[in-house]
């Protein structure tokens, strides 16, 4: 029975995504302001003016584990903040906390130097592996955070507790924090500790709200439906129960 | 291109594949899956040595450079090498390899664990002065009421109305319902991040 319910909300899913996608719209979907996508945008725009390097530390989500998503999320967004900073004259660092993921950022990053039209400016070396257990990795990220020049930290992705000494290597730095996690633990102490957090699924809406790719505000779109089929058919069921019905 | 064109096309199918086998129950289709997972976890080990090998380079590019606290790297450089010949020669489970773990690895993680508490309650006094508004009070209370519930004072046990009944409703209602939406929304944005994958609207892997 759940594997029934679970197909019949993948396909429905894929059939929204598609038919968003593949609509021709008239003007652009138009989303709520979220402060720290203002932000972001904003930091990215100004590492190119003023030279400065944006860090941005994609977690340590395993692709062959469920928080693989947060991990093609953050790669997403760094696709478009590649794009943006590529002509700055400090690049991007990404780190990351899984090996998989930290080649795909740094395929991630050619690609978006490829799109640029700036190929000769990719450093392989702007994406690294920063340590393959949680608190080596904040050990290391945070070493990156604390170099000359970082002016922005992007903490999207698959985090734990460790994400606090990261933001509080930041704070020290004086440098802005843009920071976003699946795992609640881990949201709790952004809440705490960065200037715009981000909570819950708005980890998942950051490639629309940076870039403008129609899937990904597709995906937005779709997420929103189904988040509203999903209230009503907890309502439903919640009627259903009180009225004694199994 | 044609190389990116191909990885596009074996990681749409691989996934395809695997989806459908979880949520089909076909008999044939779970040892494919399984051997294919398989693969994958063969594959996501080469990728540590290659991980490796980057986080080595990097570092050695620090220190040729002379970079600023390039002494660190040096000293990463030097006790991977010394682990990793420890490791070749006495094995994984072997008596030096544990004390290392044991003697040095655990101590420094367990204090940084211990860095990271005095870190959130430092960030917590500060977050009403960086952020005074309803949702920050509402969190700081929150927290409050949930330690000082958890608590039991000498003499007098647990607070009265606090340990037995605020605390327990906080965390079982309010607390577990509020995550149960976040836990929500975040796998729906889950799926239709796959989703994107799988259609190769991105494409992480084959440049896009």
């Amino acid at each position: 029975m759940n594997q029934i319910v679970a197909l019949a909300l993948v396909l429905f899913a894929a059939l929204l995504l598609l038919a968003l996608t593949l609509r021709k719209r008239k003007s652009p979907a138009v989303f709520r302001e979220i402060a720290a996508f203002a932000r972001l945008r904003r930091a990215a725009g100004l590492a190119v003016e003023d030279g400065s390097r944006l860090h941005v530390s994609i977690g340590r989500g395993s692709l062959l584990s469920p928080r693989g998503a947060a991990s093609l999320s953050a790669l997403a967004l760094l696709r478009q903040i590649g794009e943006q900073t590529s002509t700055s004259d400090r690049p991007p660092v990404v780190t990351s906390g899984d090996p998989a993921v930290a080649a795909l950022s740094q395929d991630t990053l050619q690609a978006a130097y490829q799109s640029a039209g700036v190929t000769e400016l990719f450093q392989p070396n702007s994406g690294r592996l920063a340590g393959l257990t949680p608190f080596s990795y904040a050990a290391s990220a945070m070493d990156v955070a604390r170099q000359d020049y970082v002016s922005t930290n992007v903490l999207v992705g698959d985090f734990g507790p460790e994400v606090g000494l990261l933001t509080e290597a930041s704070e020290r730095e004086s440098a802005t924090i843009i920071a976003a996690a699946t795992d609640s633990a881990a949201q709790a102490i952004l809440f705490a500790s960065a200037a715009e957090p981000l909570v819950g699924e708005e980890l998942f809406a950051a490639p629309a709200y940076v870039g403008a790719d129609p899937a990904h505000r597709a995906s937005l779109q779709a997420q929103d439906v189904m988040r509203w089929l999903l209230i009503l058919g907890l309502f439903v069921m919640a009627a259903l129960k009180m009225a004694g019905l199994p | 291109m044609k190389g990116k064109l191909v990885a596009t096309v074996i990681a749409i199918s691989v996934g395809l594949f695997i989806l459908v086998g979880t949520l089909l129950p076909f008999p044939i289709l779970v040892p494919m899956r399984l051997e294919l997972l398989r693969w994958a976890v063969i594959i996501s080990s080469a990728a540590v040595m290659v991980g490796i090998a980057n986080l080595i380079s990097v570092h050695f590019q620090k220190v040729r450079r002379r970079e600023k606290n390039s002494i660190y790297s040096a000293v990463l450089i030097l006790s991977m090498s010394f682990t990793l010949a420890l490791g070749v020669v006495f094995g994984p489970n072997g008596e030096w390899t544990q004390a290392l773990f044991e003697g040095i690895i655990f101590p420094v993680e367990a204090s940084l664990m211990a860095l990271l508490a005095v870190t959130l309650i430092y960030a917590s006094v500060r977050l009403l002065r960086r952020r005074a508004d309803l949702m920050s009070i509402v969190f700081v209370v929150t927290a409050a009421l949930t330690i000082f519930a958890s608590i039991s004072l000498p003499f007098f046990g647990e607070i009265p109305l606090l340990g037995d009944v605020i605390g327990p409703w906080l965390t079982s209602t309010l607390a577990a319902g509020g995550a149960r939406g976040l836990l929500l929304g975040v796998a729906l944005g889950a799926l239709t991040t796959g989703l994107r994958a799988l259609f190769a609207f991105d494409r992480p892997f084959g440049g896009k």
